[in-house]
């Protein structure tokens, strides 16, 4: 799989369940994609880097997210 | 003056321990005379704050901290623990006071010029609360604004040469015990082997892509001064595969009264002259030493490995010379299920700096292929071990069962056959079967 196809798969895929979900595991993002949980982190990581995924964390699990969406960007800012 | 009337904490300093309210509260006048004229870079009375909201979650019974939130610099999804509270108008000072974790050097070695720079940064550009150190290993610096995250960053990797932890779902900071650099007992270099495999996995380390934490602990010999039996999900303890070295006359200077047993440690009181049957033959768990003669004897066959003999008499005896580690895994505090120790998974493996450990990172990377499909979120290393089996992991690991895998005898009737360990399979010509059989 292209670089280019993956990205649309995430953010079609994110983007979809945004109503309910603004958090994903890794896991569920390498299911999207329909590959190999190590396959996957290339494409992930390079989301990261494009800032269009960003991560959140409890500081013991780790998530996921598109950059900007839910409760992660009002995190700093919200009452 | 103190900002925030703090009576229970106030209590706590009245016990026979070293207080962290004592700490807080000598920071908190150090910030507010400044002596030094810092130029703060975030509230100077963040440690006033610190004591307040803690005094209130005390009186509360709850936390008024809130869970989780951007962790940390940019491309990192790890190293920072972002941390907010929730009565942000009380106790402005720690609006923010995000964690953030420094990988410690290998061993822990420092100058006492780094640890000063160190602070100095810390006083600087956060709350100049540390914690040395975590129970990961890392440095951890408590406390400090968002802002001020990508400064203190750039600060650490181009000025300290010095890199950030891990935290979240990633591979955590390695930590190791101060093996060769101080301890004859080590079997391998812990340092170089944590140095080593802290460089090769910085993706895993920083961008979190596993079900859960993942940590490596090196300890140089059984004695495992980082417990990372108990608390890592991949353990490399130091052993040996040949005998233990034993020097008769030094065994006589133990008996004889001449050499100080443990070292000279628990000296605090008089335990009457040394007995080697009583204190070394008969306190050794699988009873394989003998003392007959004045002469001390050992079935290294049985031998586990367990150190108390060269605890005891380090003069006398010595690991053996063929030196490599044992590879443990699983385990665990509890969280989803109870607390696990470390399953042994690798008898002997050679620890060779020369192929850069390869034996040992191909260990490494099969099993987290294999946790990294199979794994749930959330779920360790050792709850997969145990939900799929040990003989799964074997298994993926394409290693041969050993004695040393077998926990207690099978309880388990049933023996299930796969077709490859079968000769011959599965198949069988139905035409030669009908020759003896009718339909
Ligand atoms: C080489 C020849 C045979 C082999 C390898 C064999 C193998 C087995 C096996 C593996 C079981 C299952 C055991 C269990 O579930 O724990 C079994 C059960 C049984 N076999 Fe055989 N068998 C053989 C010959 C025979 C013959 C010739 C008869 C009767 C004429 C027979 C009657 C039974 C019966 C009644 C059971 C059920 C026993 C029970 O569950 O208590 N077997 N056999
Ligand atoms: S674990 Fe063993 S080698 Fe490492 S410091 Fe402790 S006694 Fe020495
Ligand atoms: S190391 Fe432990 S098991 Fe081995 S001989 Fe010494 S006391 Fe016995």
């Amino acid at each position: 799989m292209e670089y280019e196809e993956a990205k649309q798969l995430i953010i079609d895929g994110l983007t979809k369940k945004s109503k309910s979900k603004s958090k994903f595991y890794f896991s569920d993002l390498a299911k999207i994609l329909d590959m190999k949980p190590r396959a996957a982190k290339k494409f992930v990581n390079q989301m990261v880097t494009e800032e269009i995924l960003e991560f959140w964390s409890s500081g013991s699990t780790s998530m996921y997210g598109l950059k900007g969406m839910g409760k992660q960007a009002a995190a700093e800012h919200e009452d | 003056m103190a900002k925030h009337d703090t009576p229970l904490l106030d209590q706590l300093e009245s016990g026979p321990w070293p207080s962290f309210v004592s700490d807080l509260k000598q920071e908190a006048e150090v910030r507010a005379k400044n002596e030094k004229n810092v130029e703060y870079q975030i509230p100077q009375d963040v440690v006033e704050d610190l004591l307040g909201v803690l005094e209130l979650s005390f009186k509360d019974g709850t936390t008024h901290w809130k869970h989780g939130g951007i962790v940390g610099v940019f491309g990192y999804g790890g190293g920072v623990i972002g941390r907010y509270c929730d009565q942000p108008q009380q106790f402005p000072g720690v609006a923010h006071f995000h964690t953030m974790r420094v990988n410690q050097p290998a061993g822990k070695f420092y100058t006492s010029d780094y640890l000063r720079k160190l602070c100095d940064l810390w006083e600087f550009r956060g709350s100049g609360l540390t914690n040395m150190h975590g129970s990961t290993g890392d440095i951890v610096l408590l406390g400090t604004t968002t802002p001020q995250l990508e400064e203190i960053f750039y600060e650490l990797t181009h000025d300290f040469n010095q890199d950030l932890g891990g935290s979240g779902s990633n591979l955590r900071t390695p930590s190791d015990c101060v093996g060769q650099a101080r301890c004859e007992y080590a079997c391998y270099d812990t340092q170089d082997l944590c140095h080593h495999l802290t460089n090769e996995y910085q993706d895993e380390l920083h961008r979190p892509a596993f079900p859960y934490k993942f940590k490596f602990k090196f300890d140089g010999c059984p004695n495992c001064c980082v417990a990372s039996i108990a608390r890592s999900d991949l353990s490399f303890i130091g052993t040996w595969k040949d005998d233990i070295r034993i020097d008769q006359d030094a065994v006589k200077g133990y008996v004889d009264g001449n050499l100080k047993p443990n070292g000279g440690a628990h000296a605090g009181r008089d335990w009457g002259p040394f007995d080697i049957v009583k204190e070394v033959v008969g306190l050794c768990p699988t009873e394989c030493m003998r003392y007959e003669n004045g002469k001390l004897e050992i079935n290294n066959r049985e031998c586990t490995r367990c150190m108390h003999c060269i605890n005891v008499m380090p003069r006398a005896l010595r690991p053996g010379k063929v030196k490599g580690c044992s590879l443990l895994a699983g385990a665990k505090a509890p969280i989803v299920d109870g607390a696990q120790m470390a399953s042994l998974i690798v008898p002997f493996i050679e620890v060779n700096k020369e192929d850069g450990y390869q034996a040992i990172k191909d260990v490494i990377e099969k099993i987290w292929d294999w946790w990294m499909e199979e794994g749930k979120n959330r779920e360790r290393l050792g709850e997969l071990m145990k939900r799929q089996g040990l003989q799964k992991l074997i298994e993926v690991l394409e290693i041969d069962p050993v004695p040393q895998h077998v926990q207690e005898p099978r309880h388990n009737p049933y023996i299930f056959w796969k077709e490859e360990e079968v000769t011959g399979g599965w198949d069988r010509d139905v035409n030669e079967f009908r020759k003896h059989h009718q339909r």
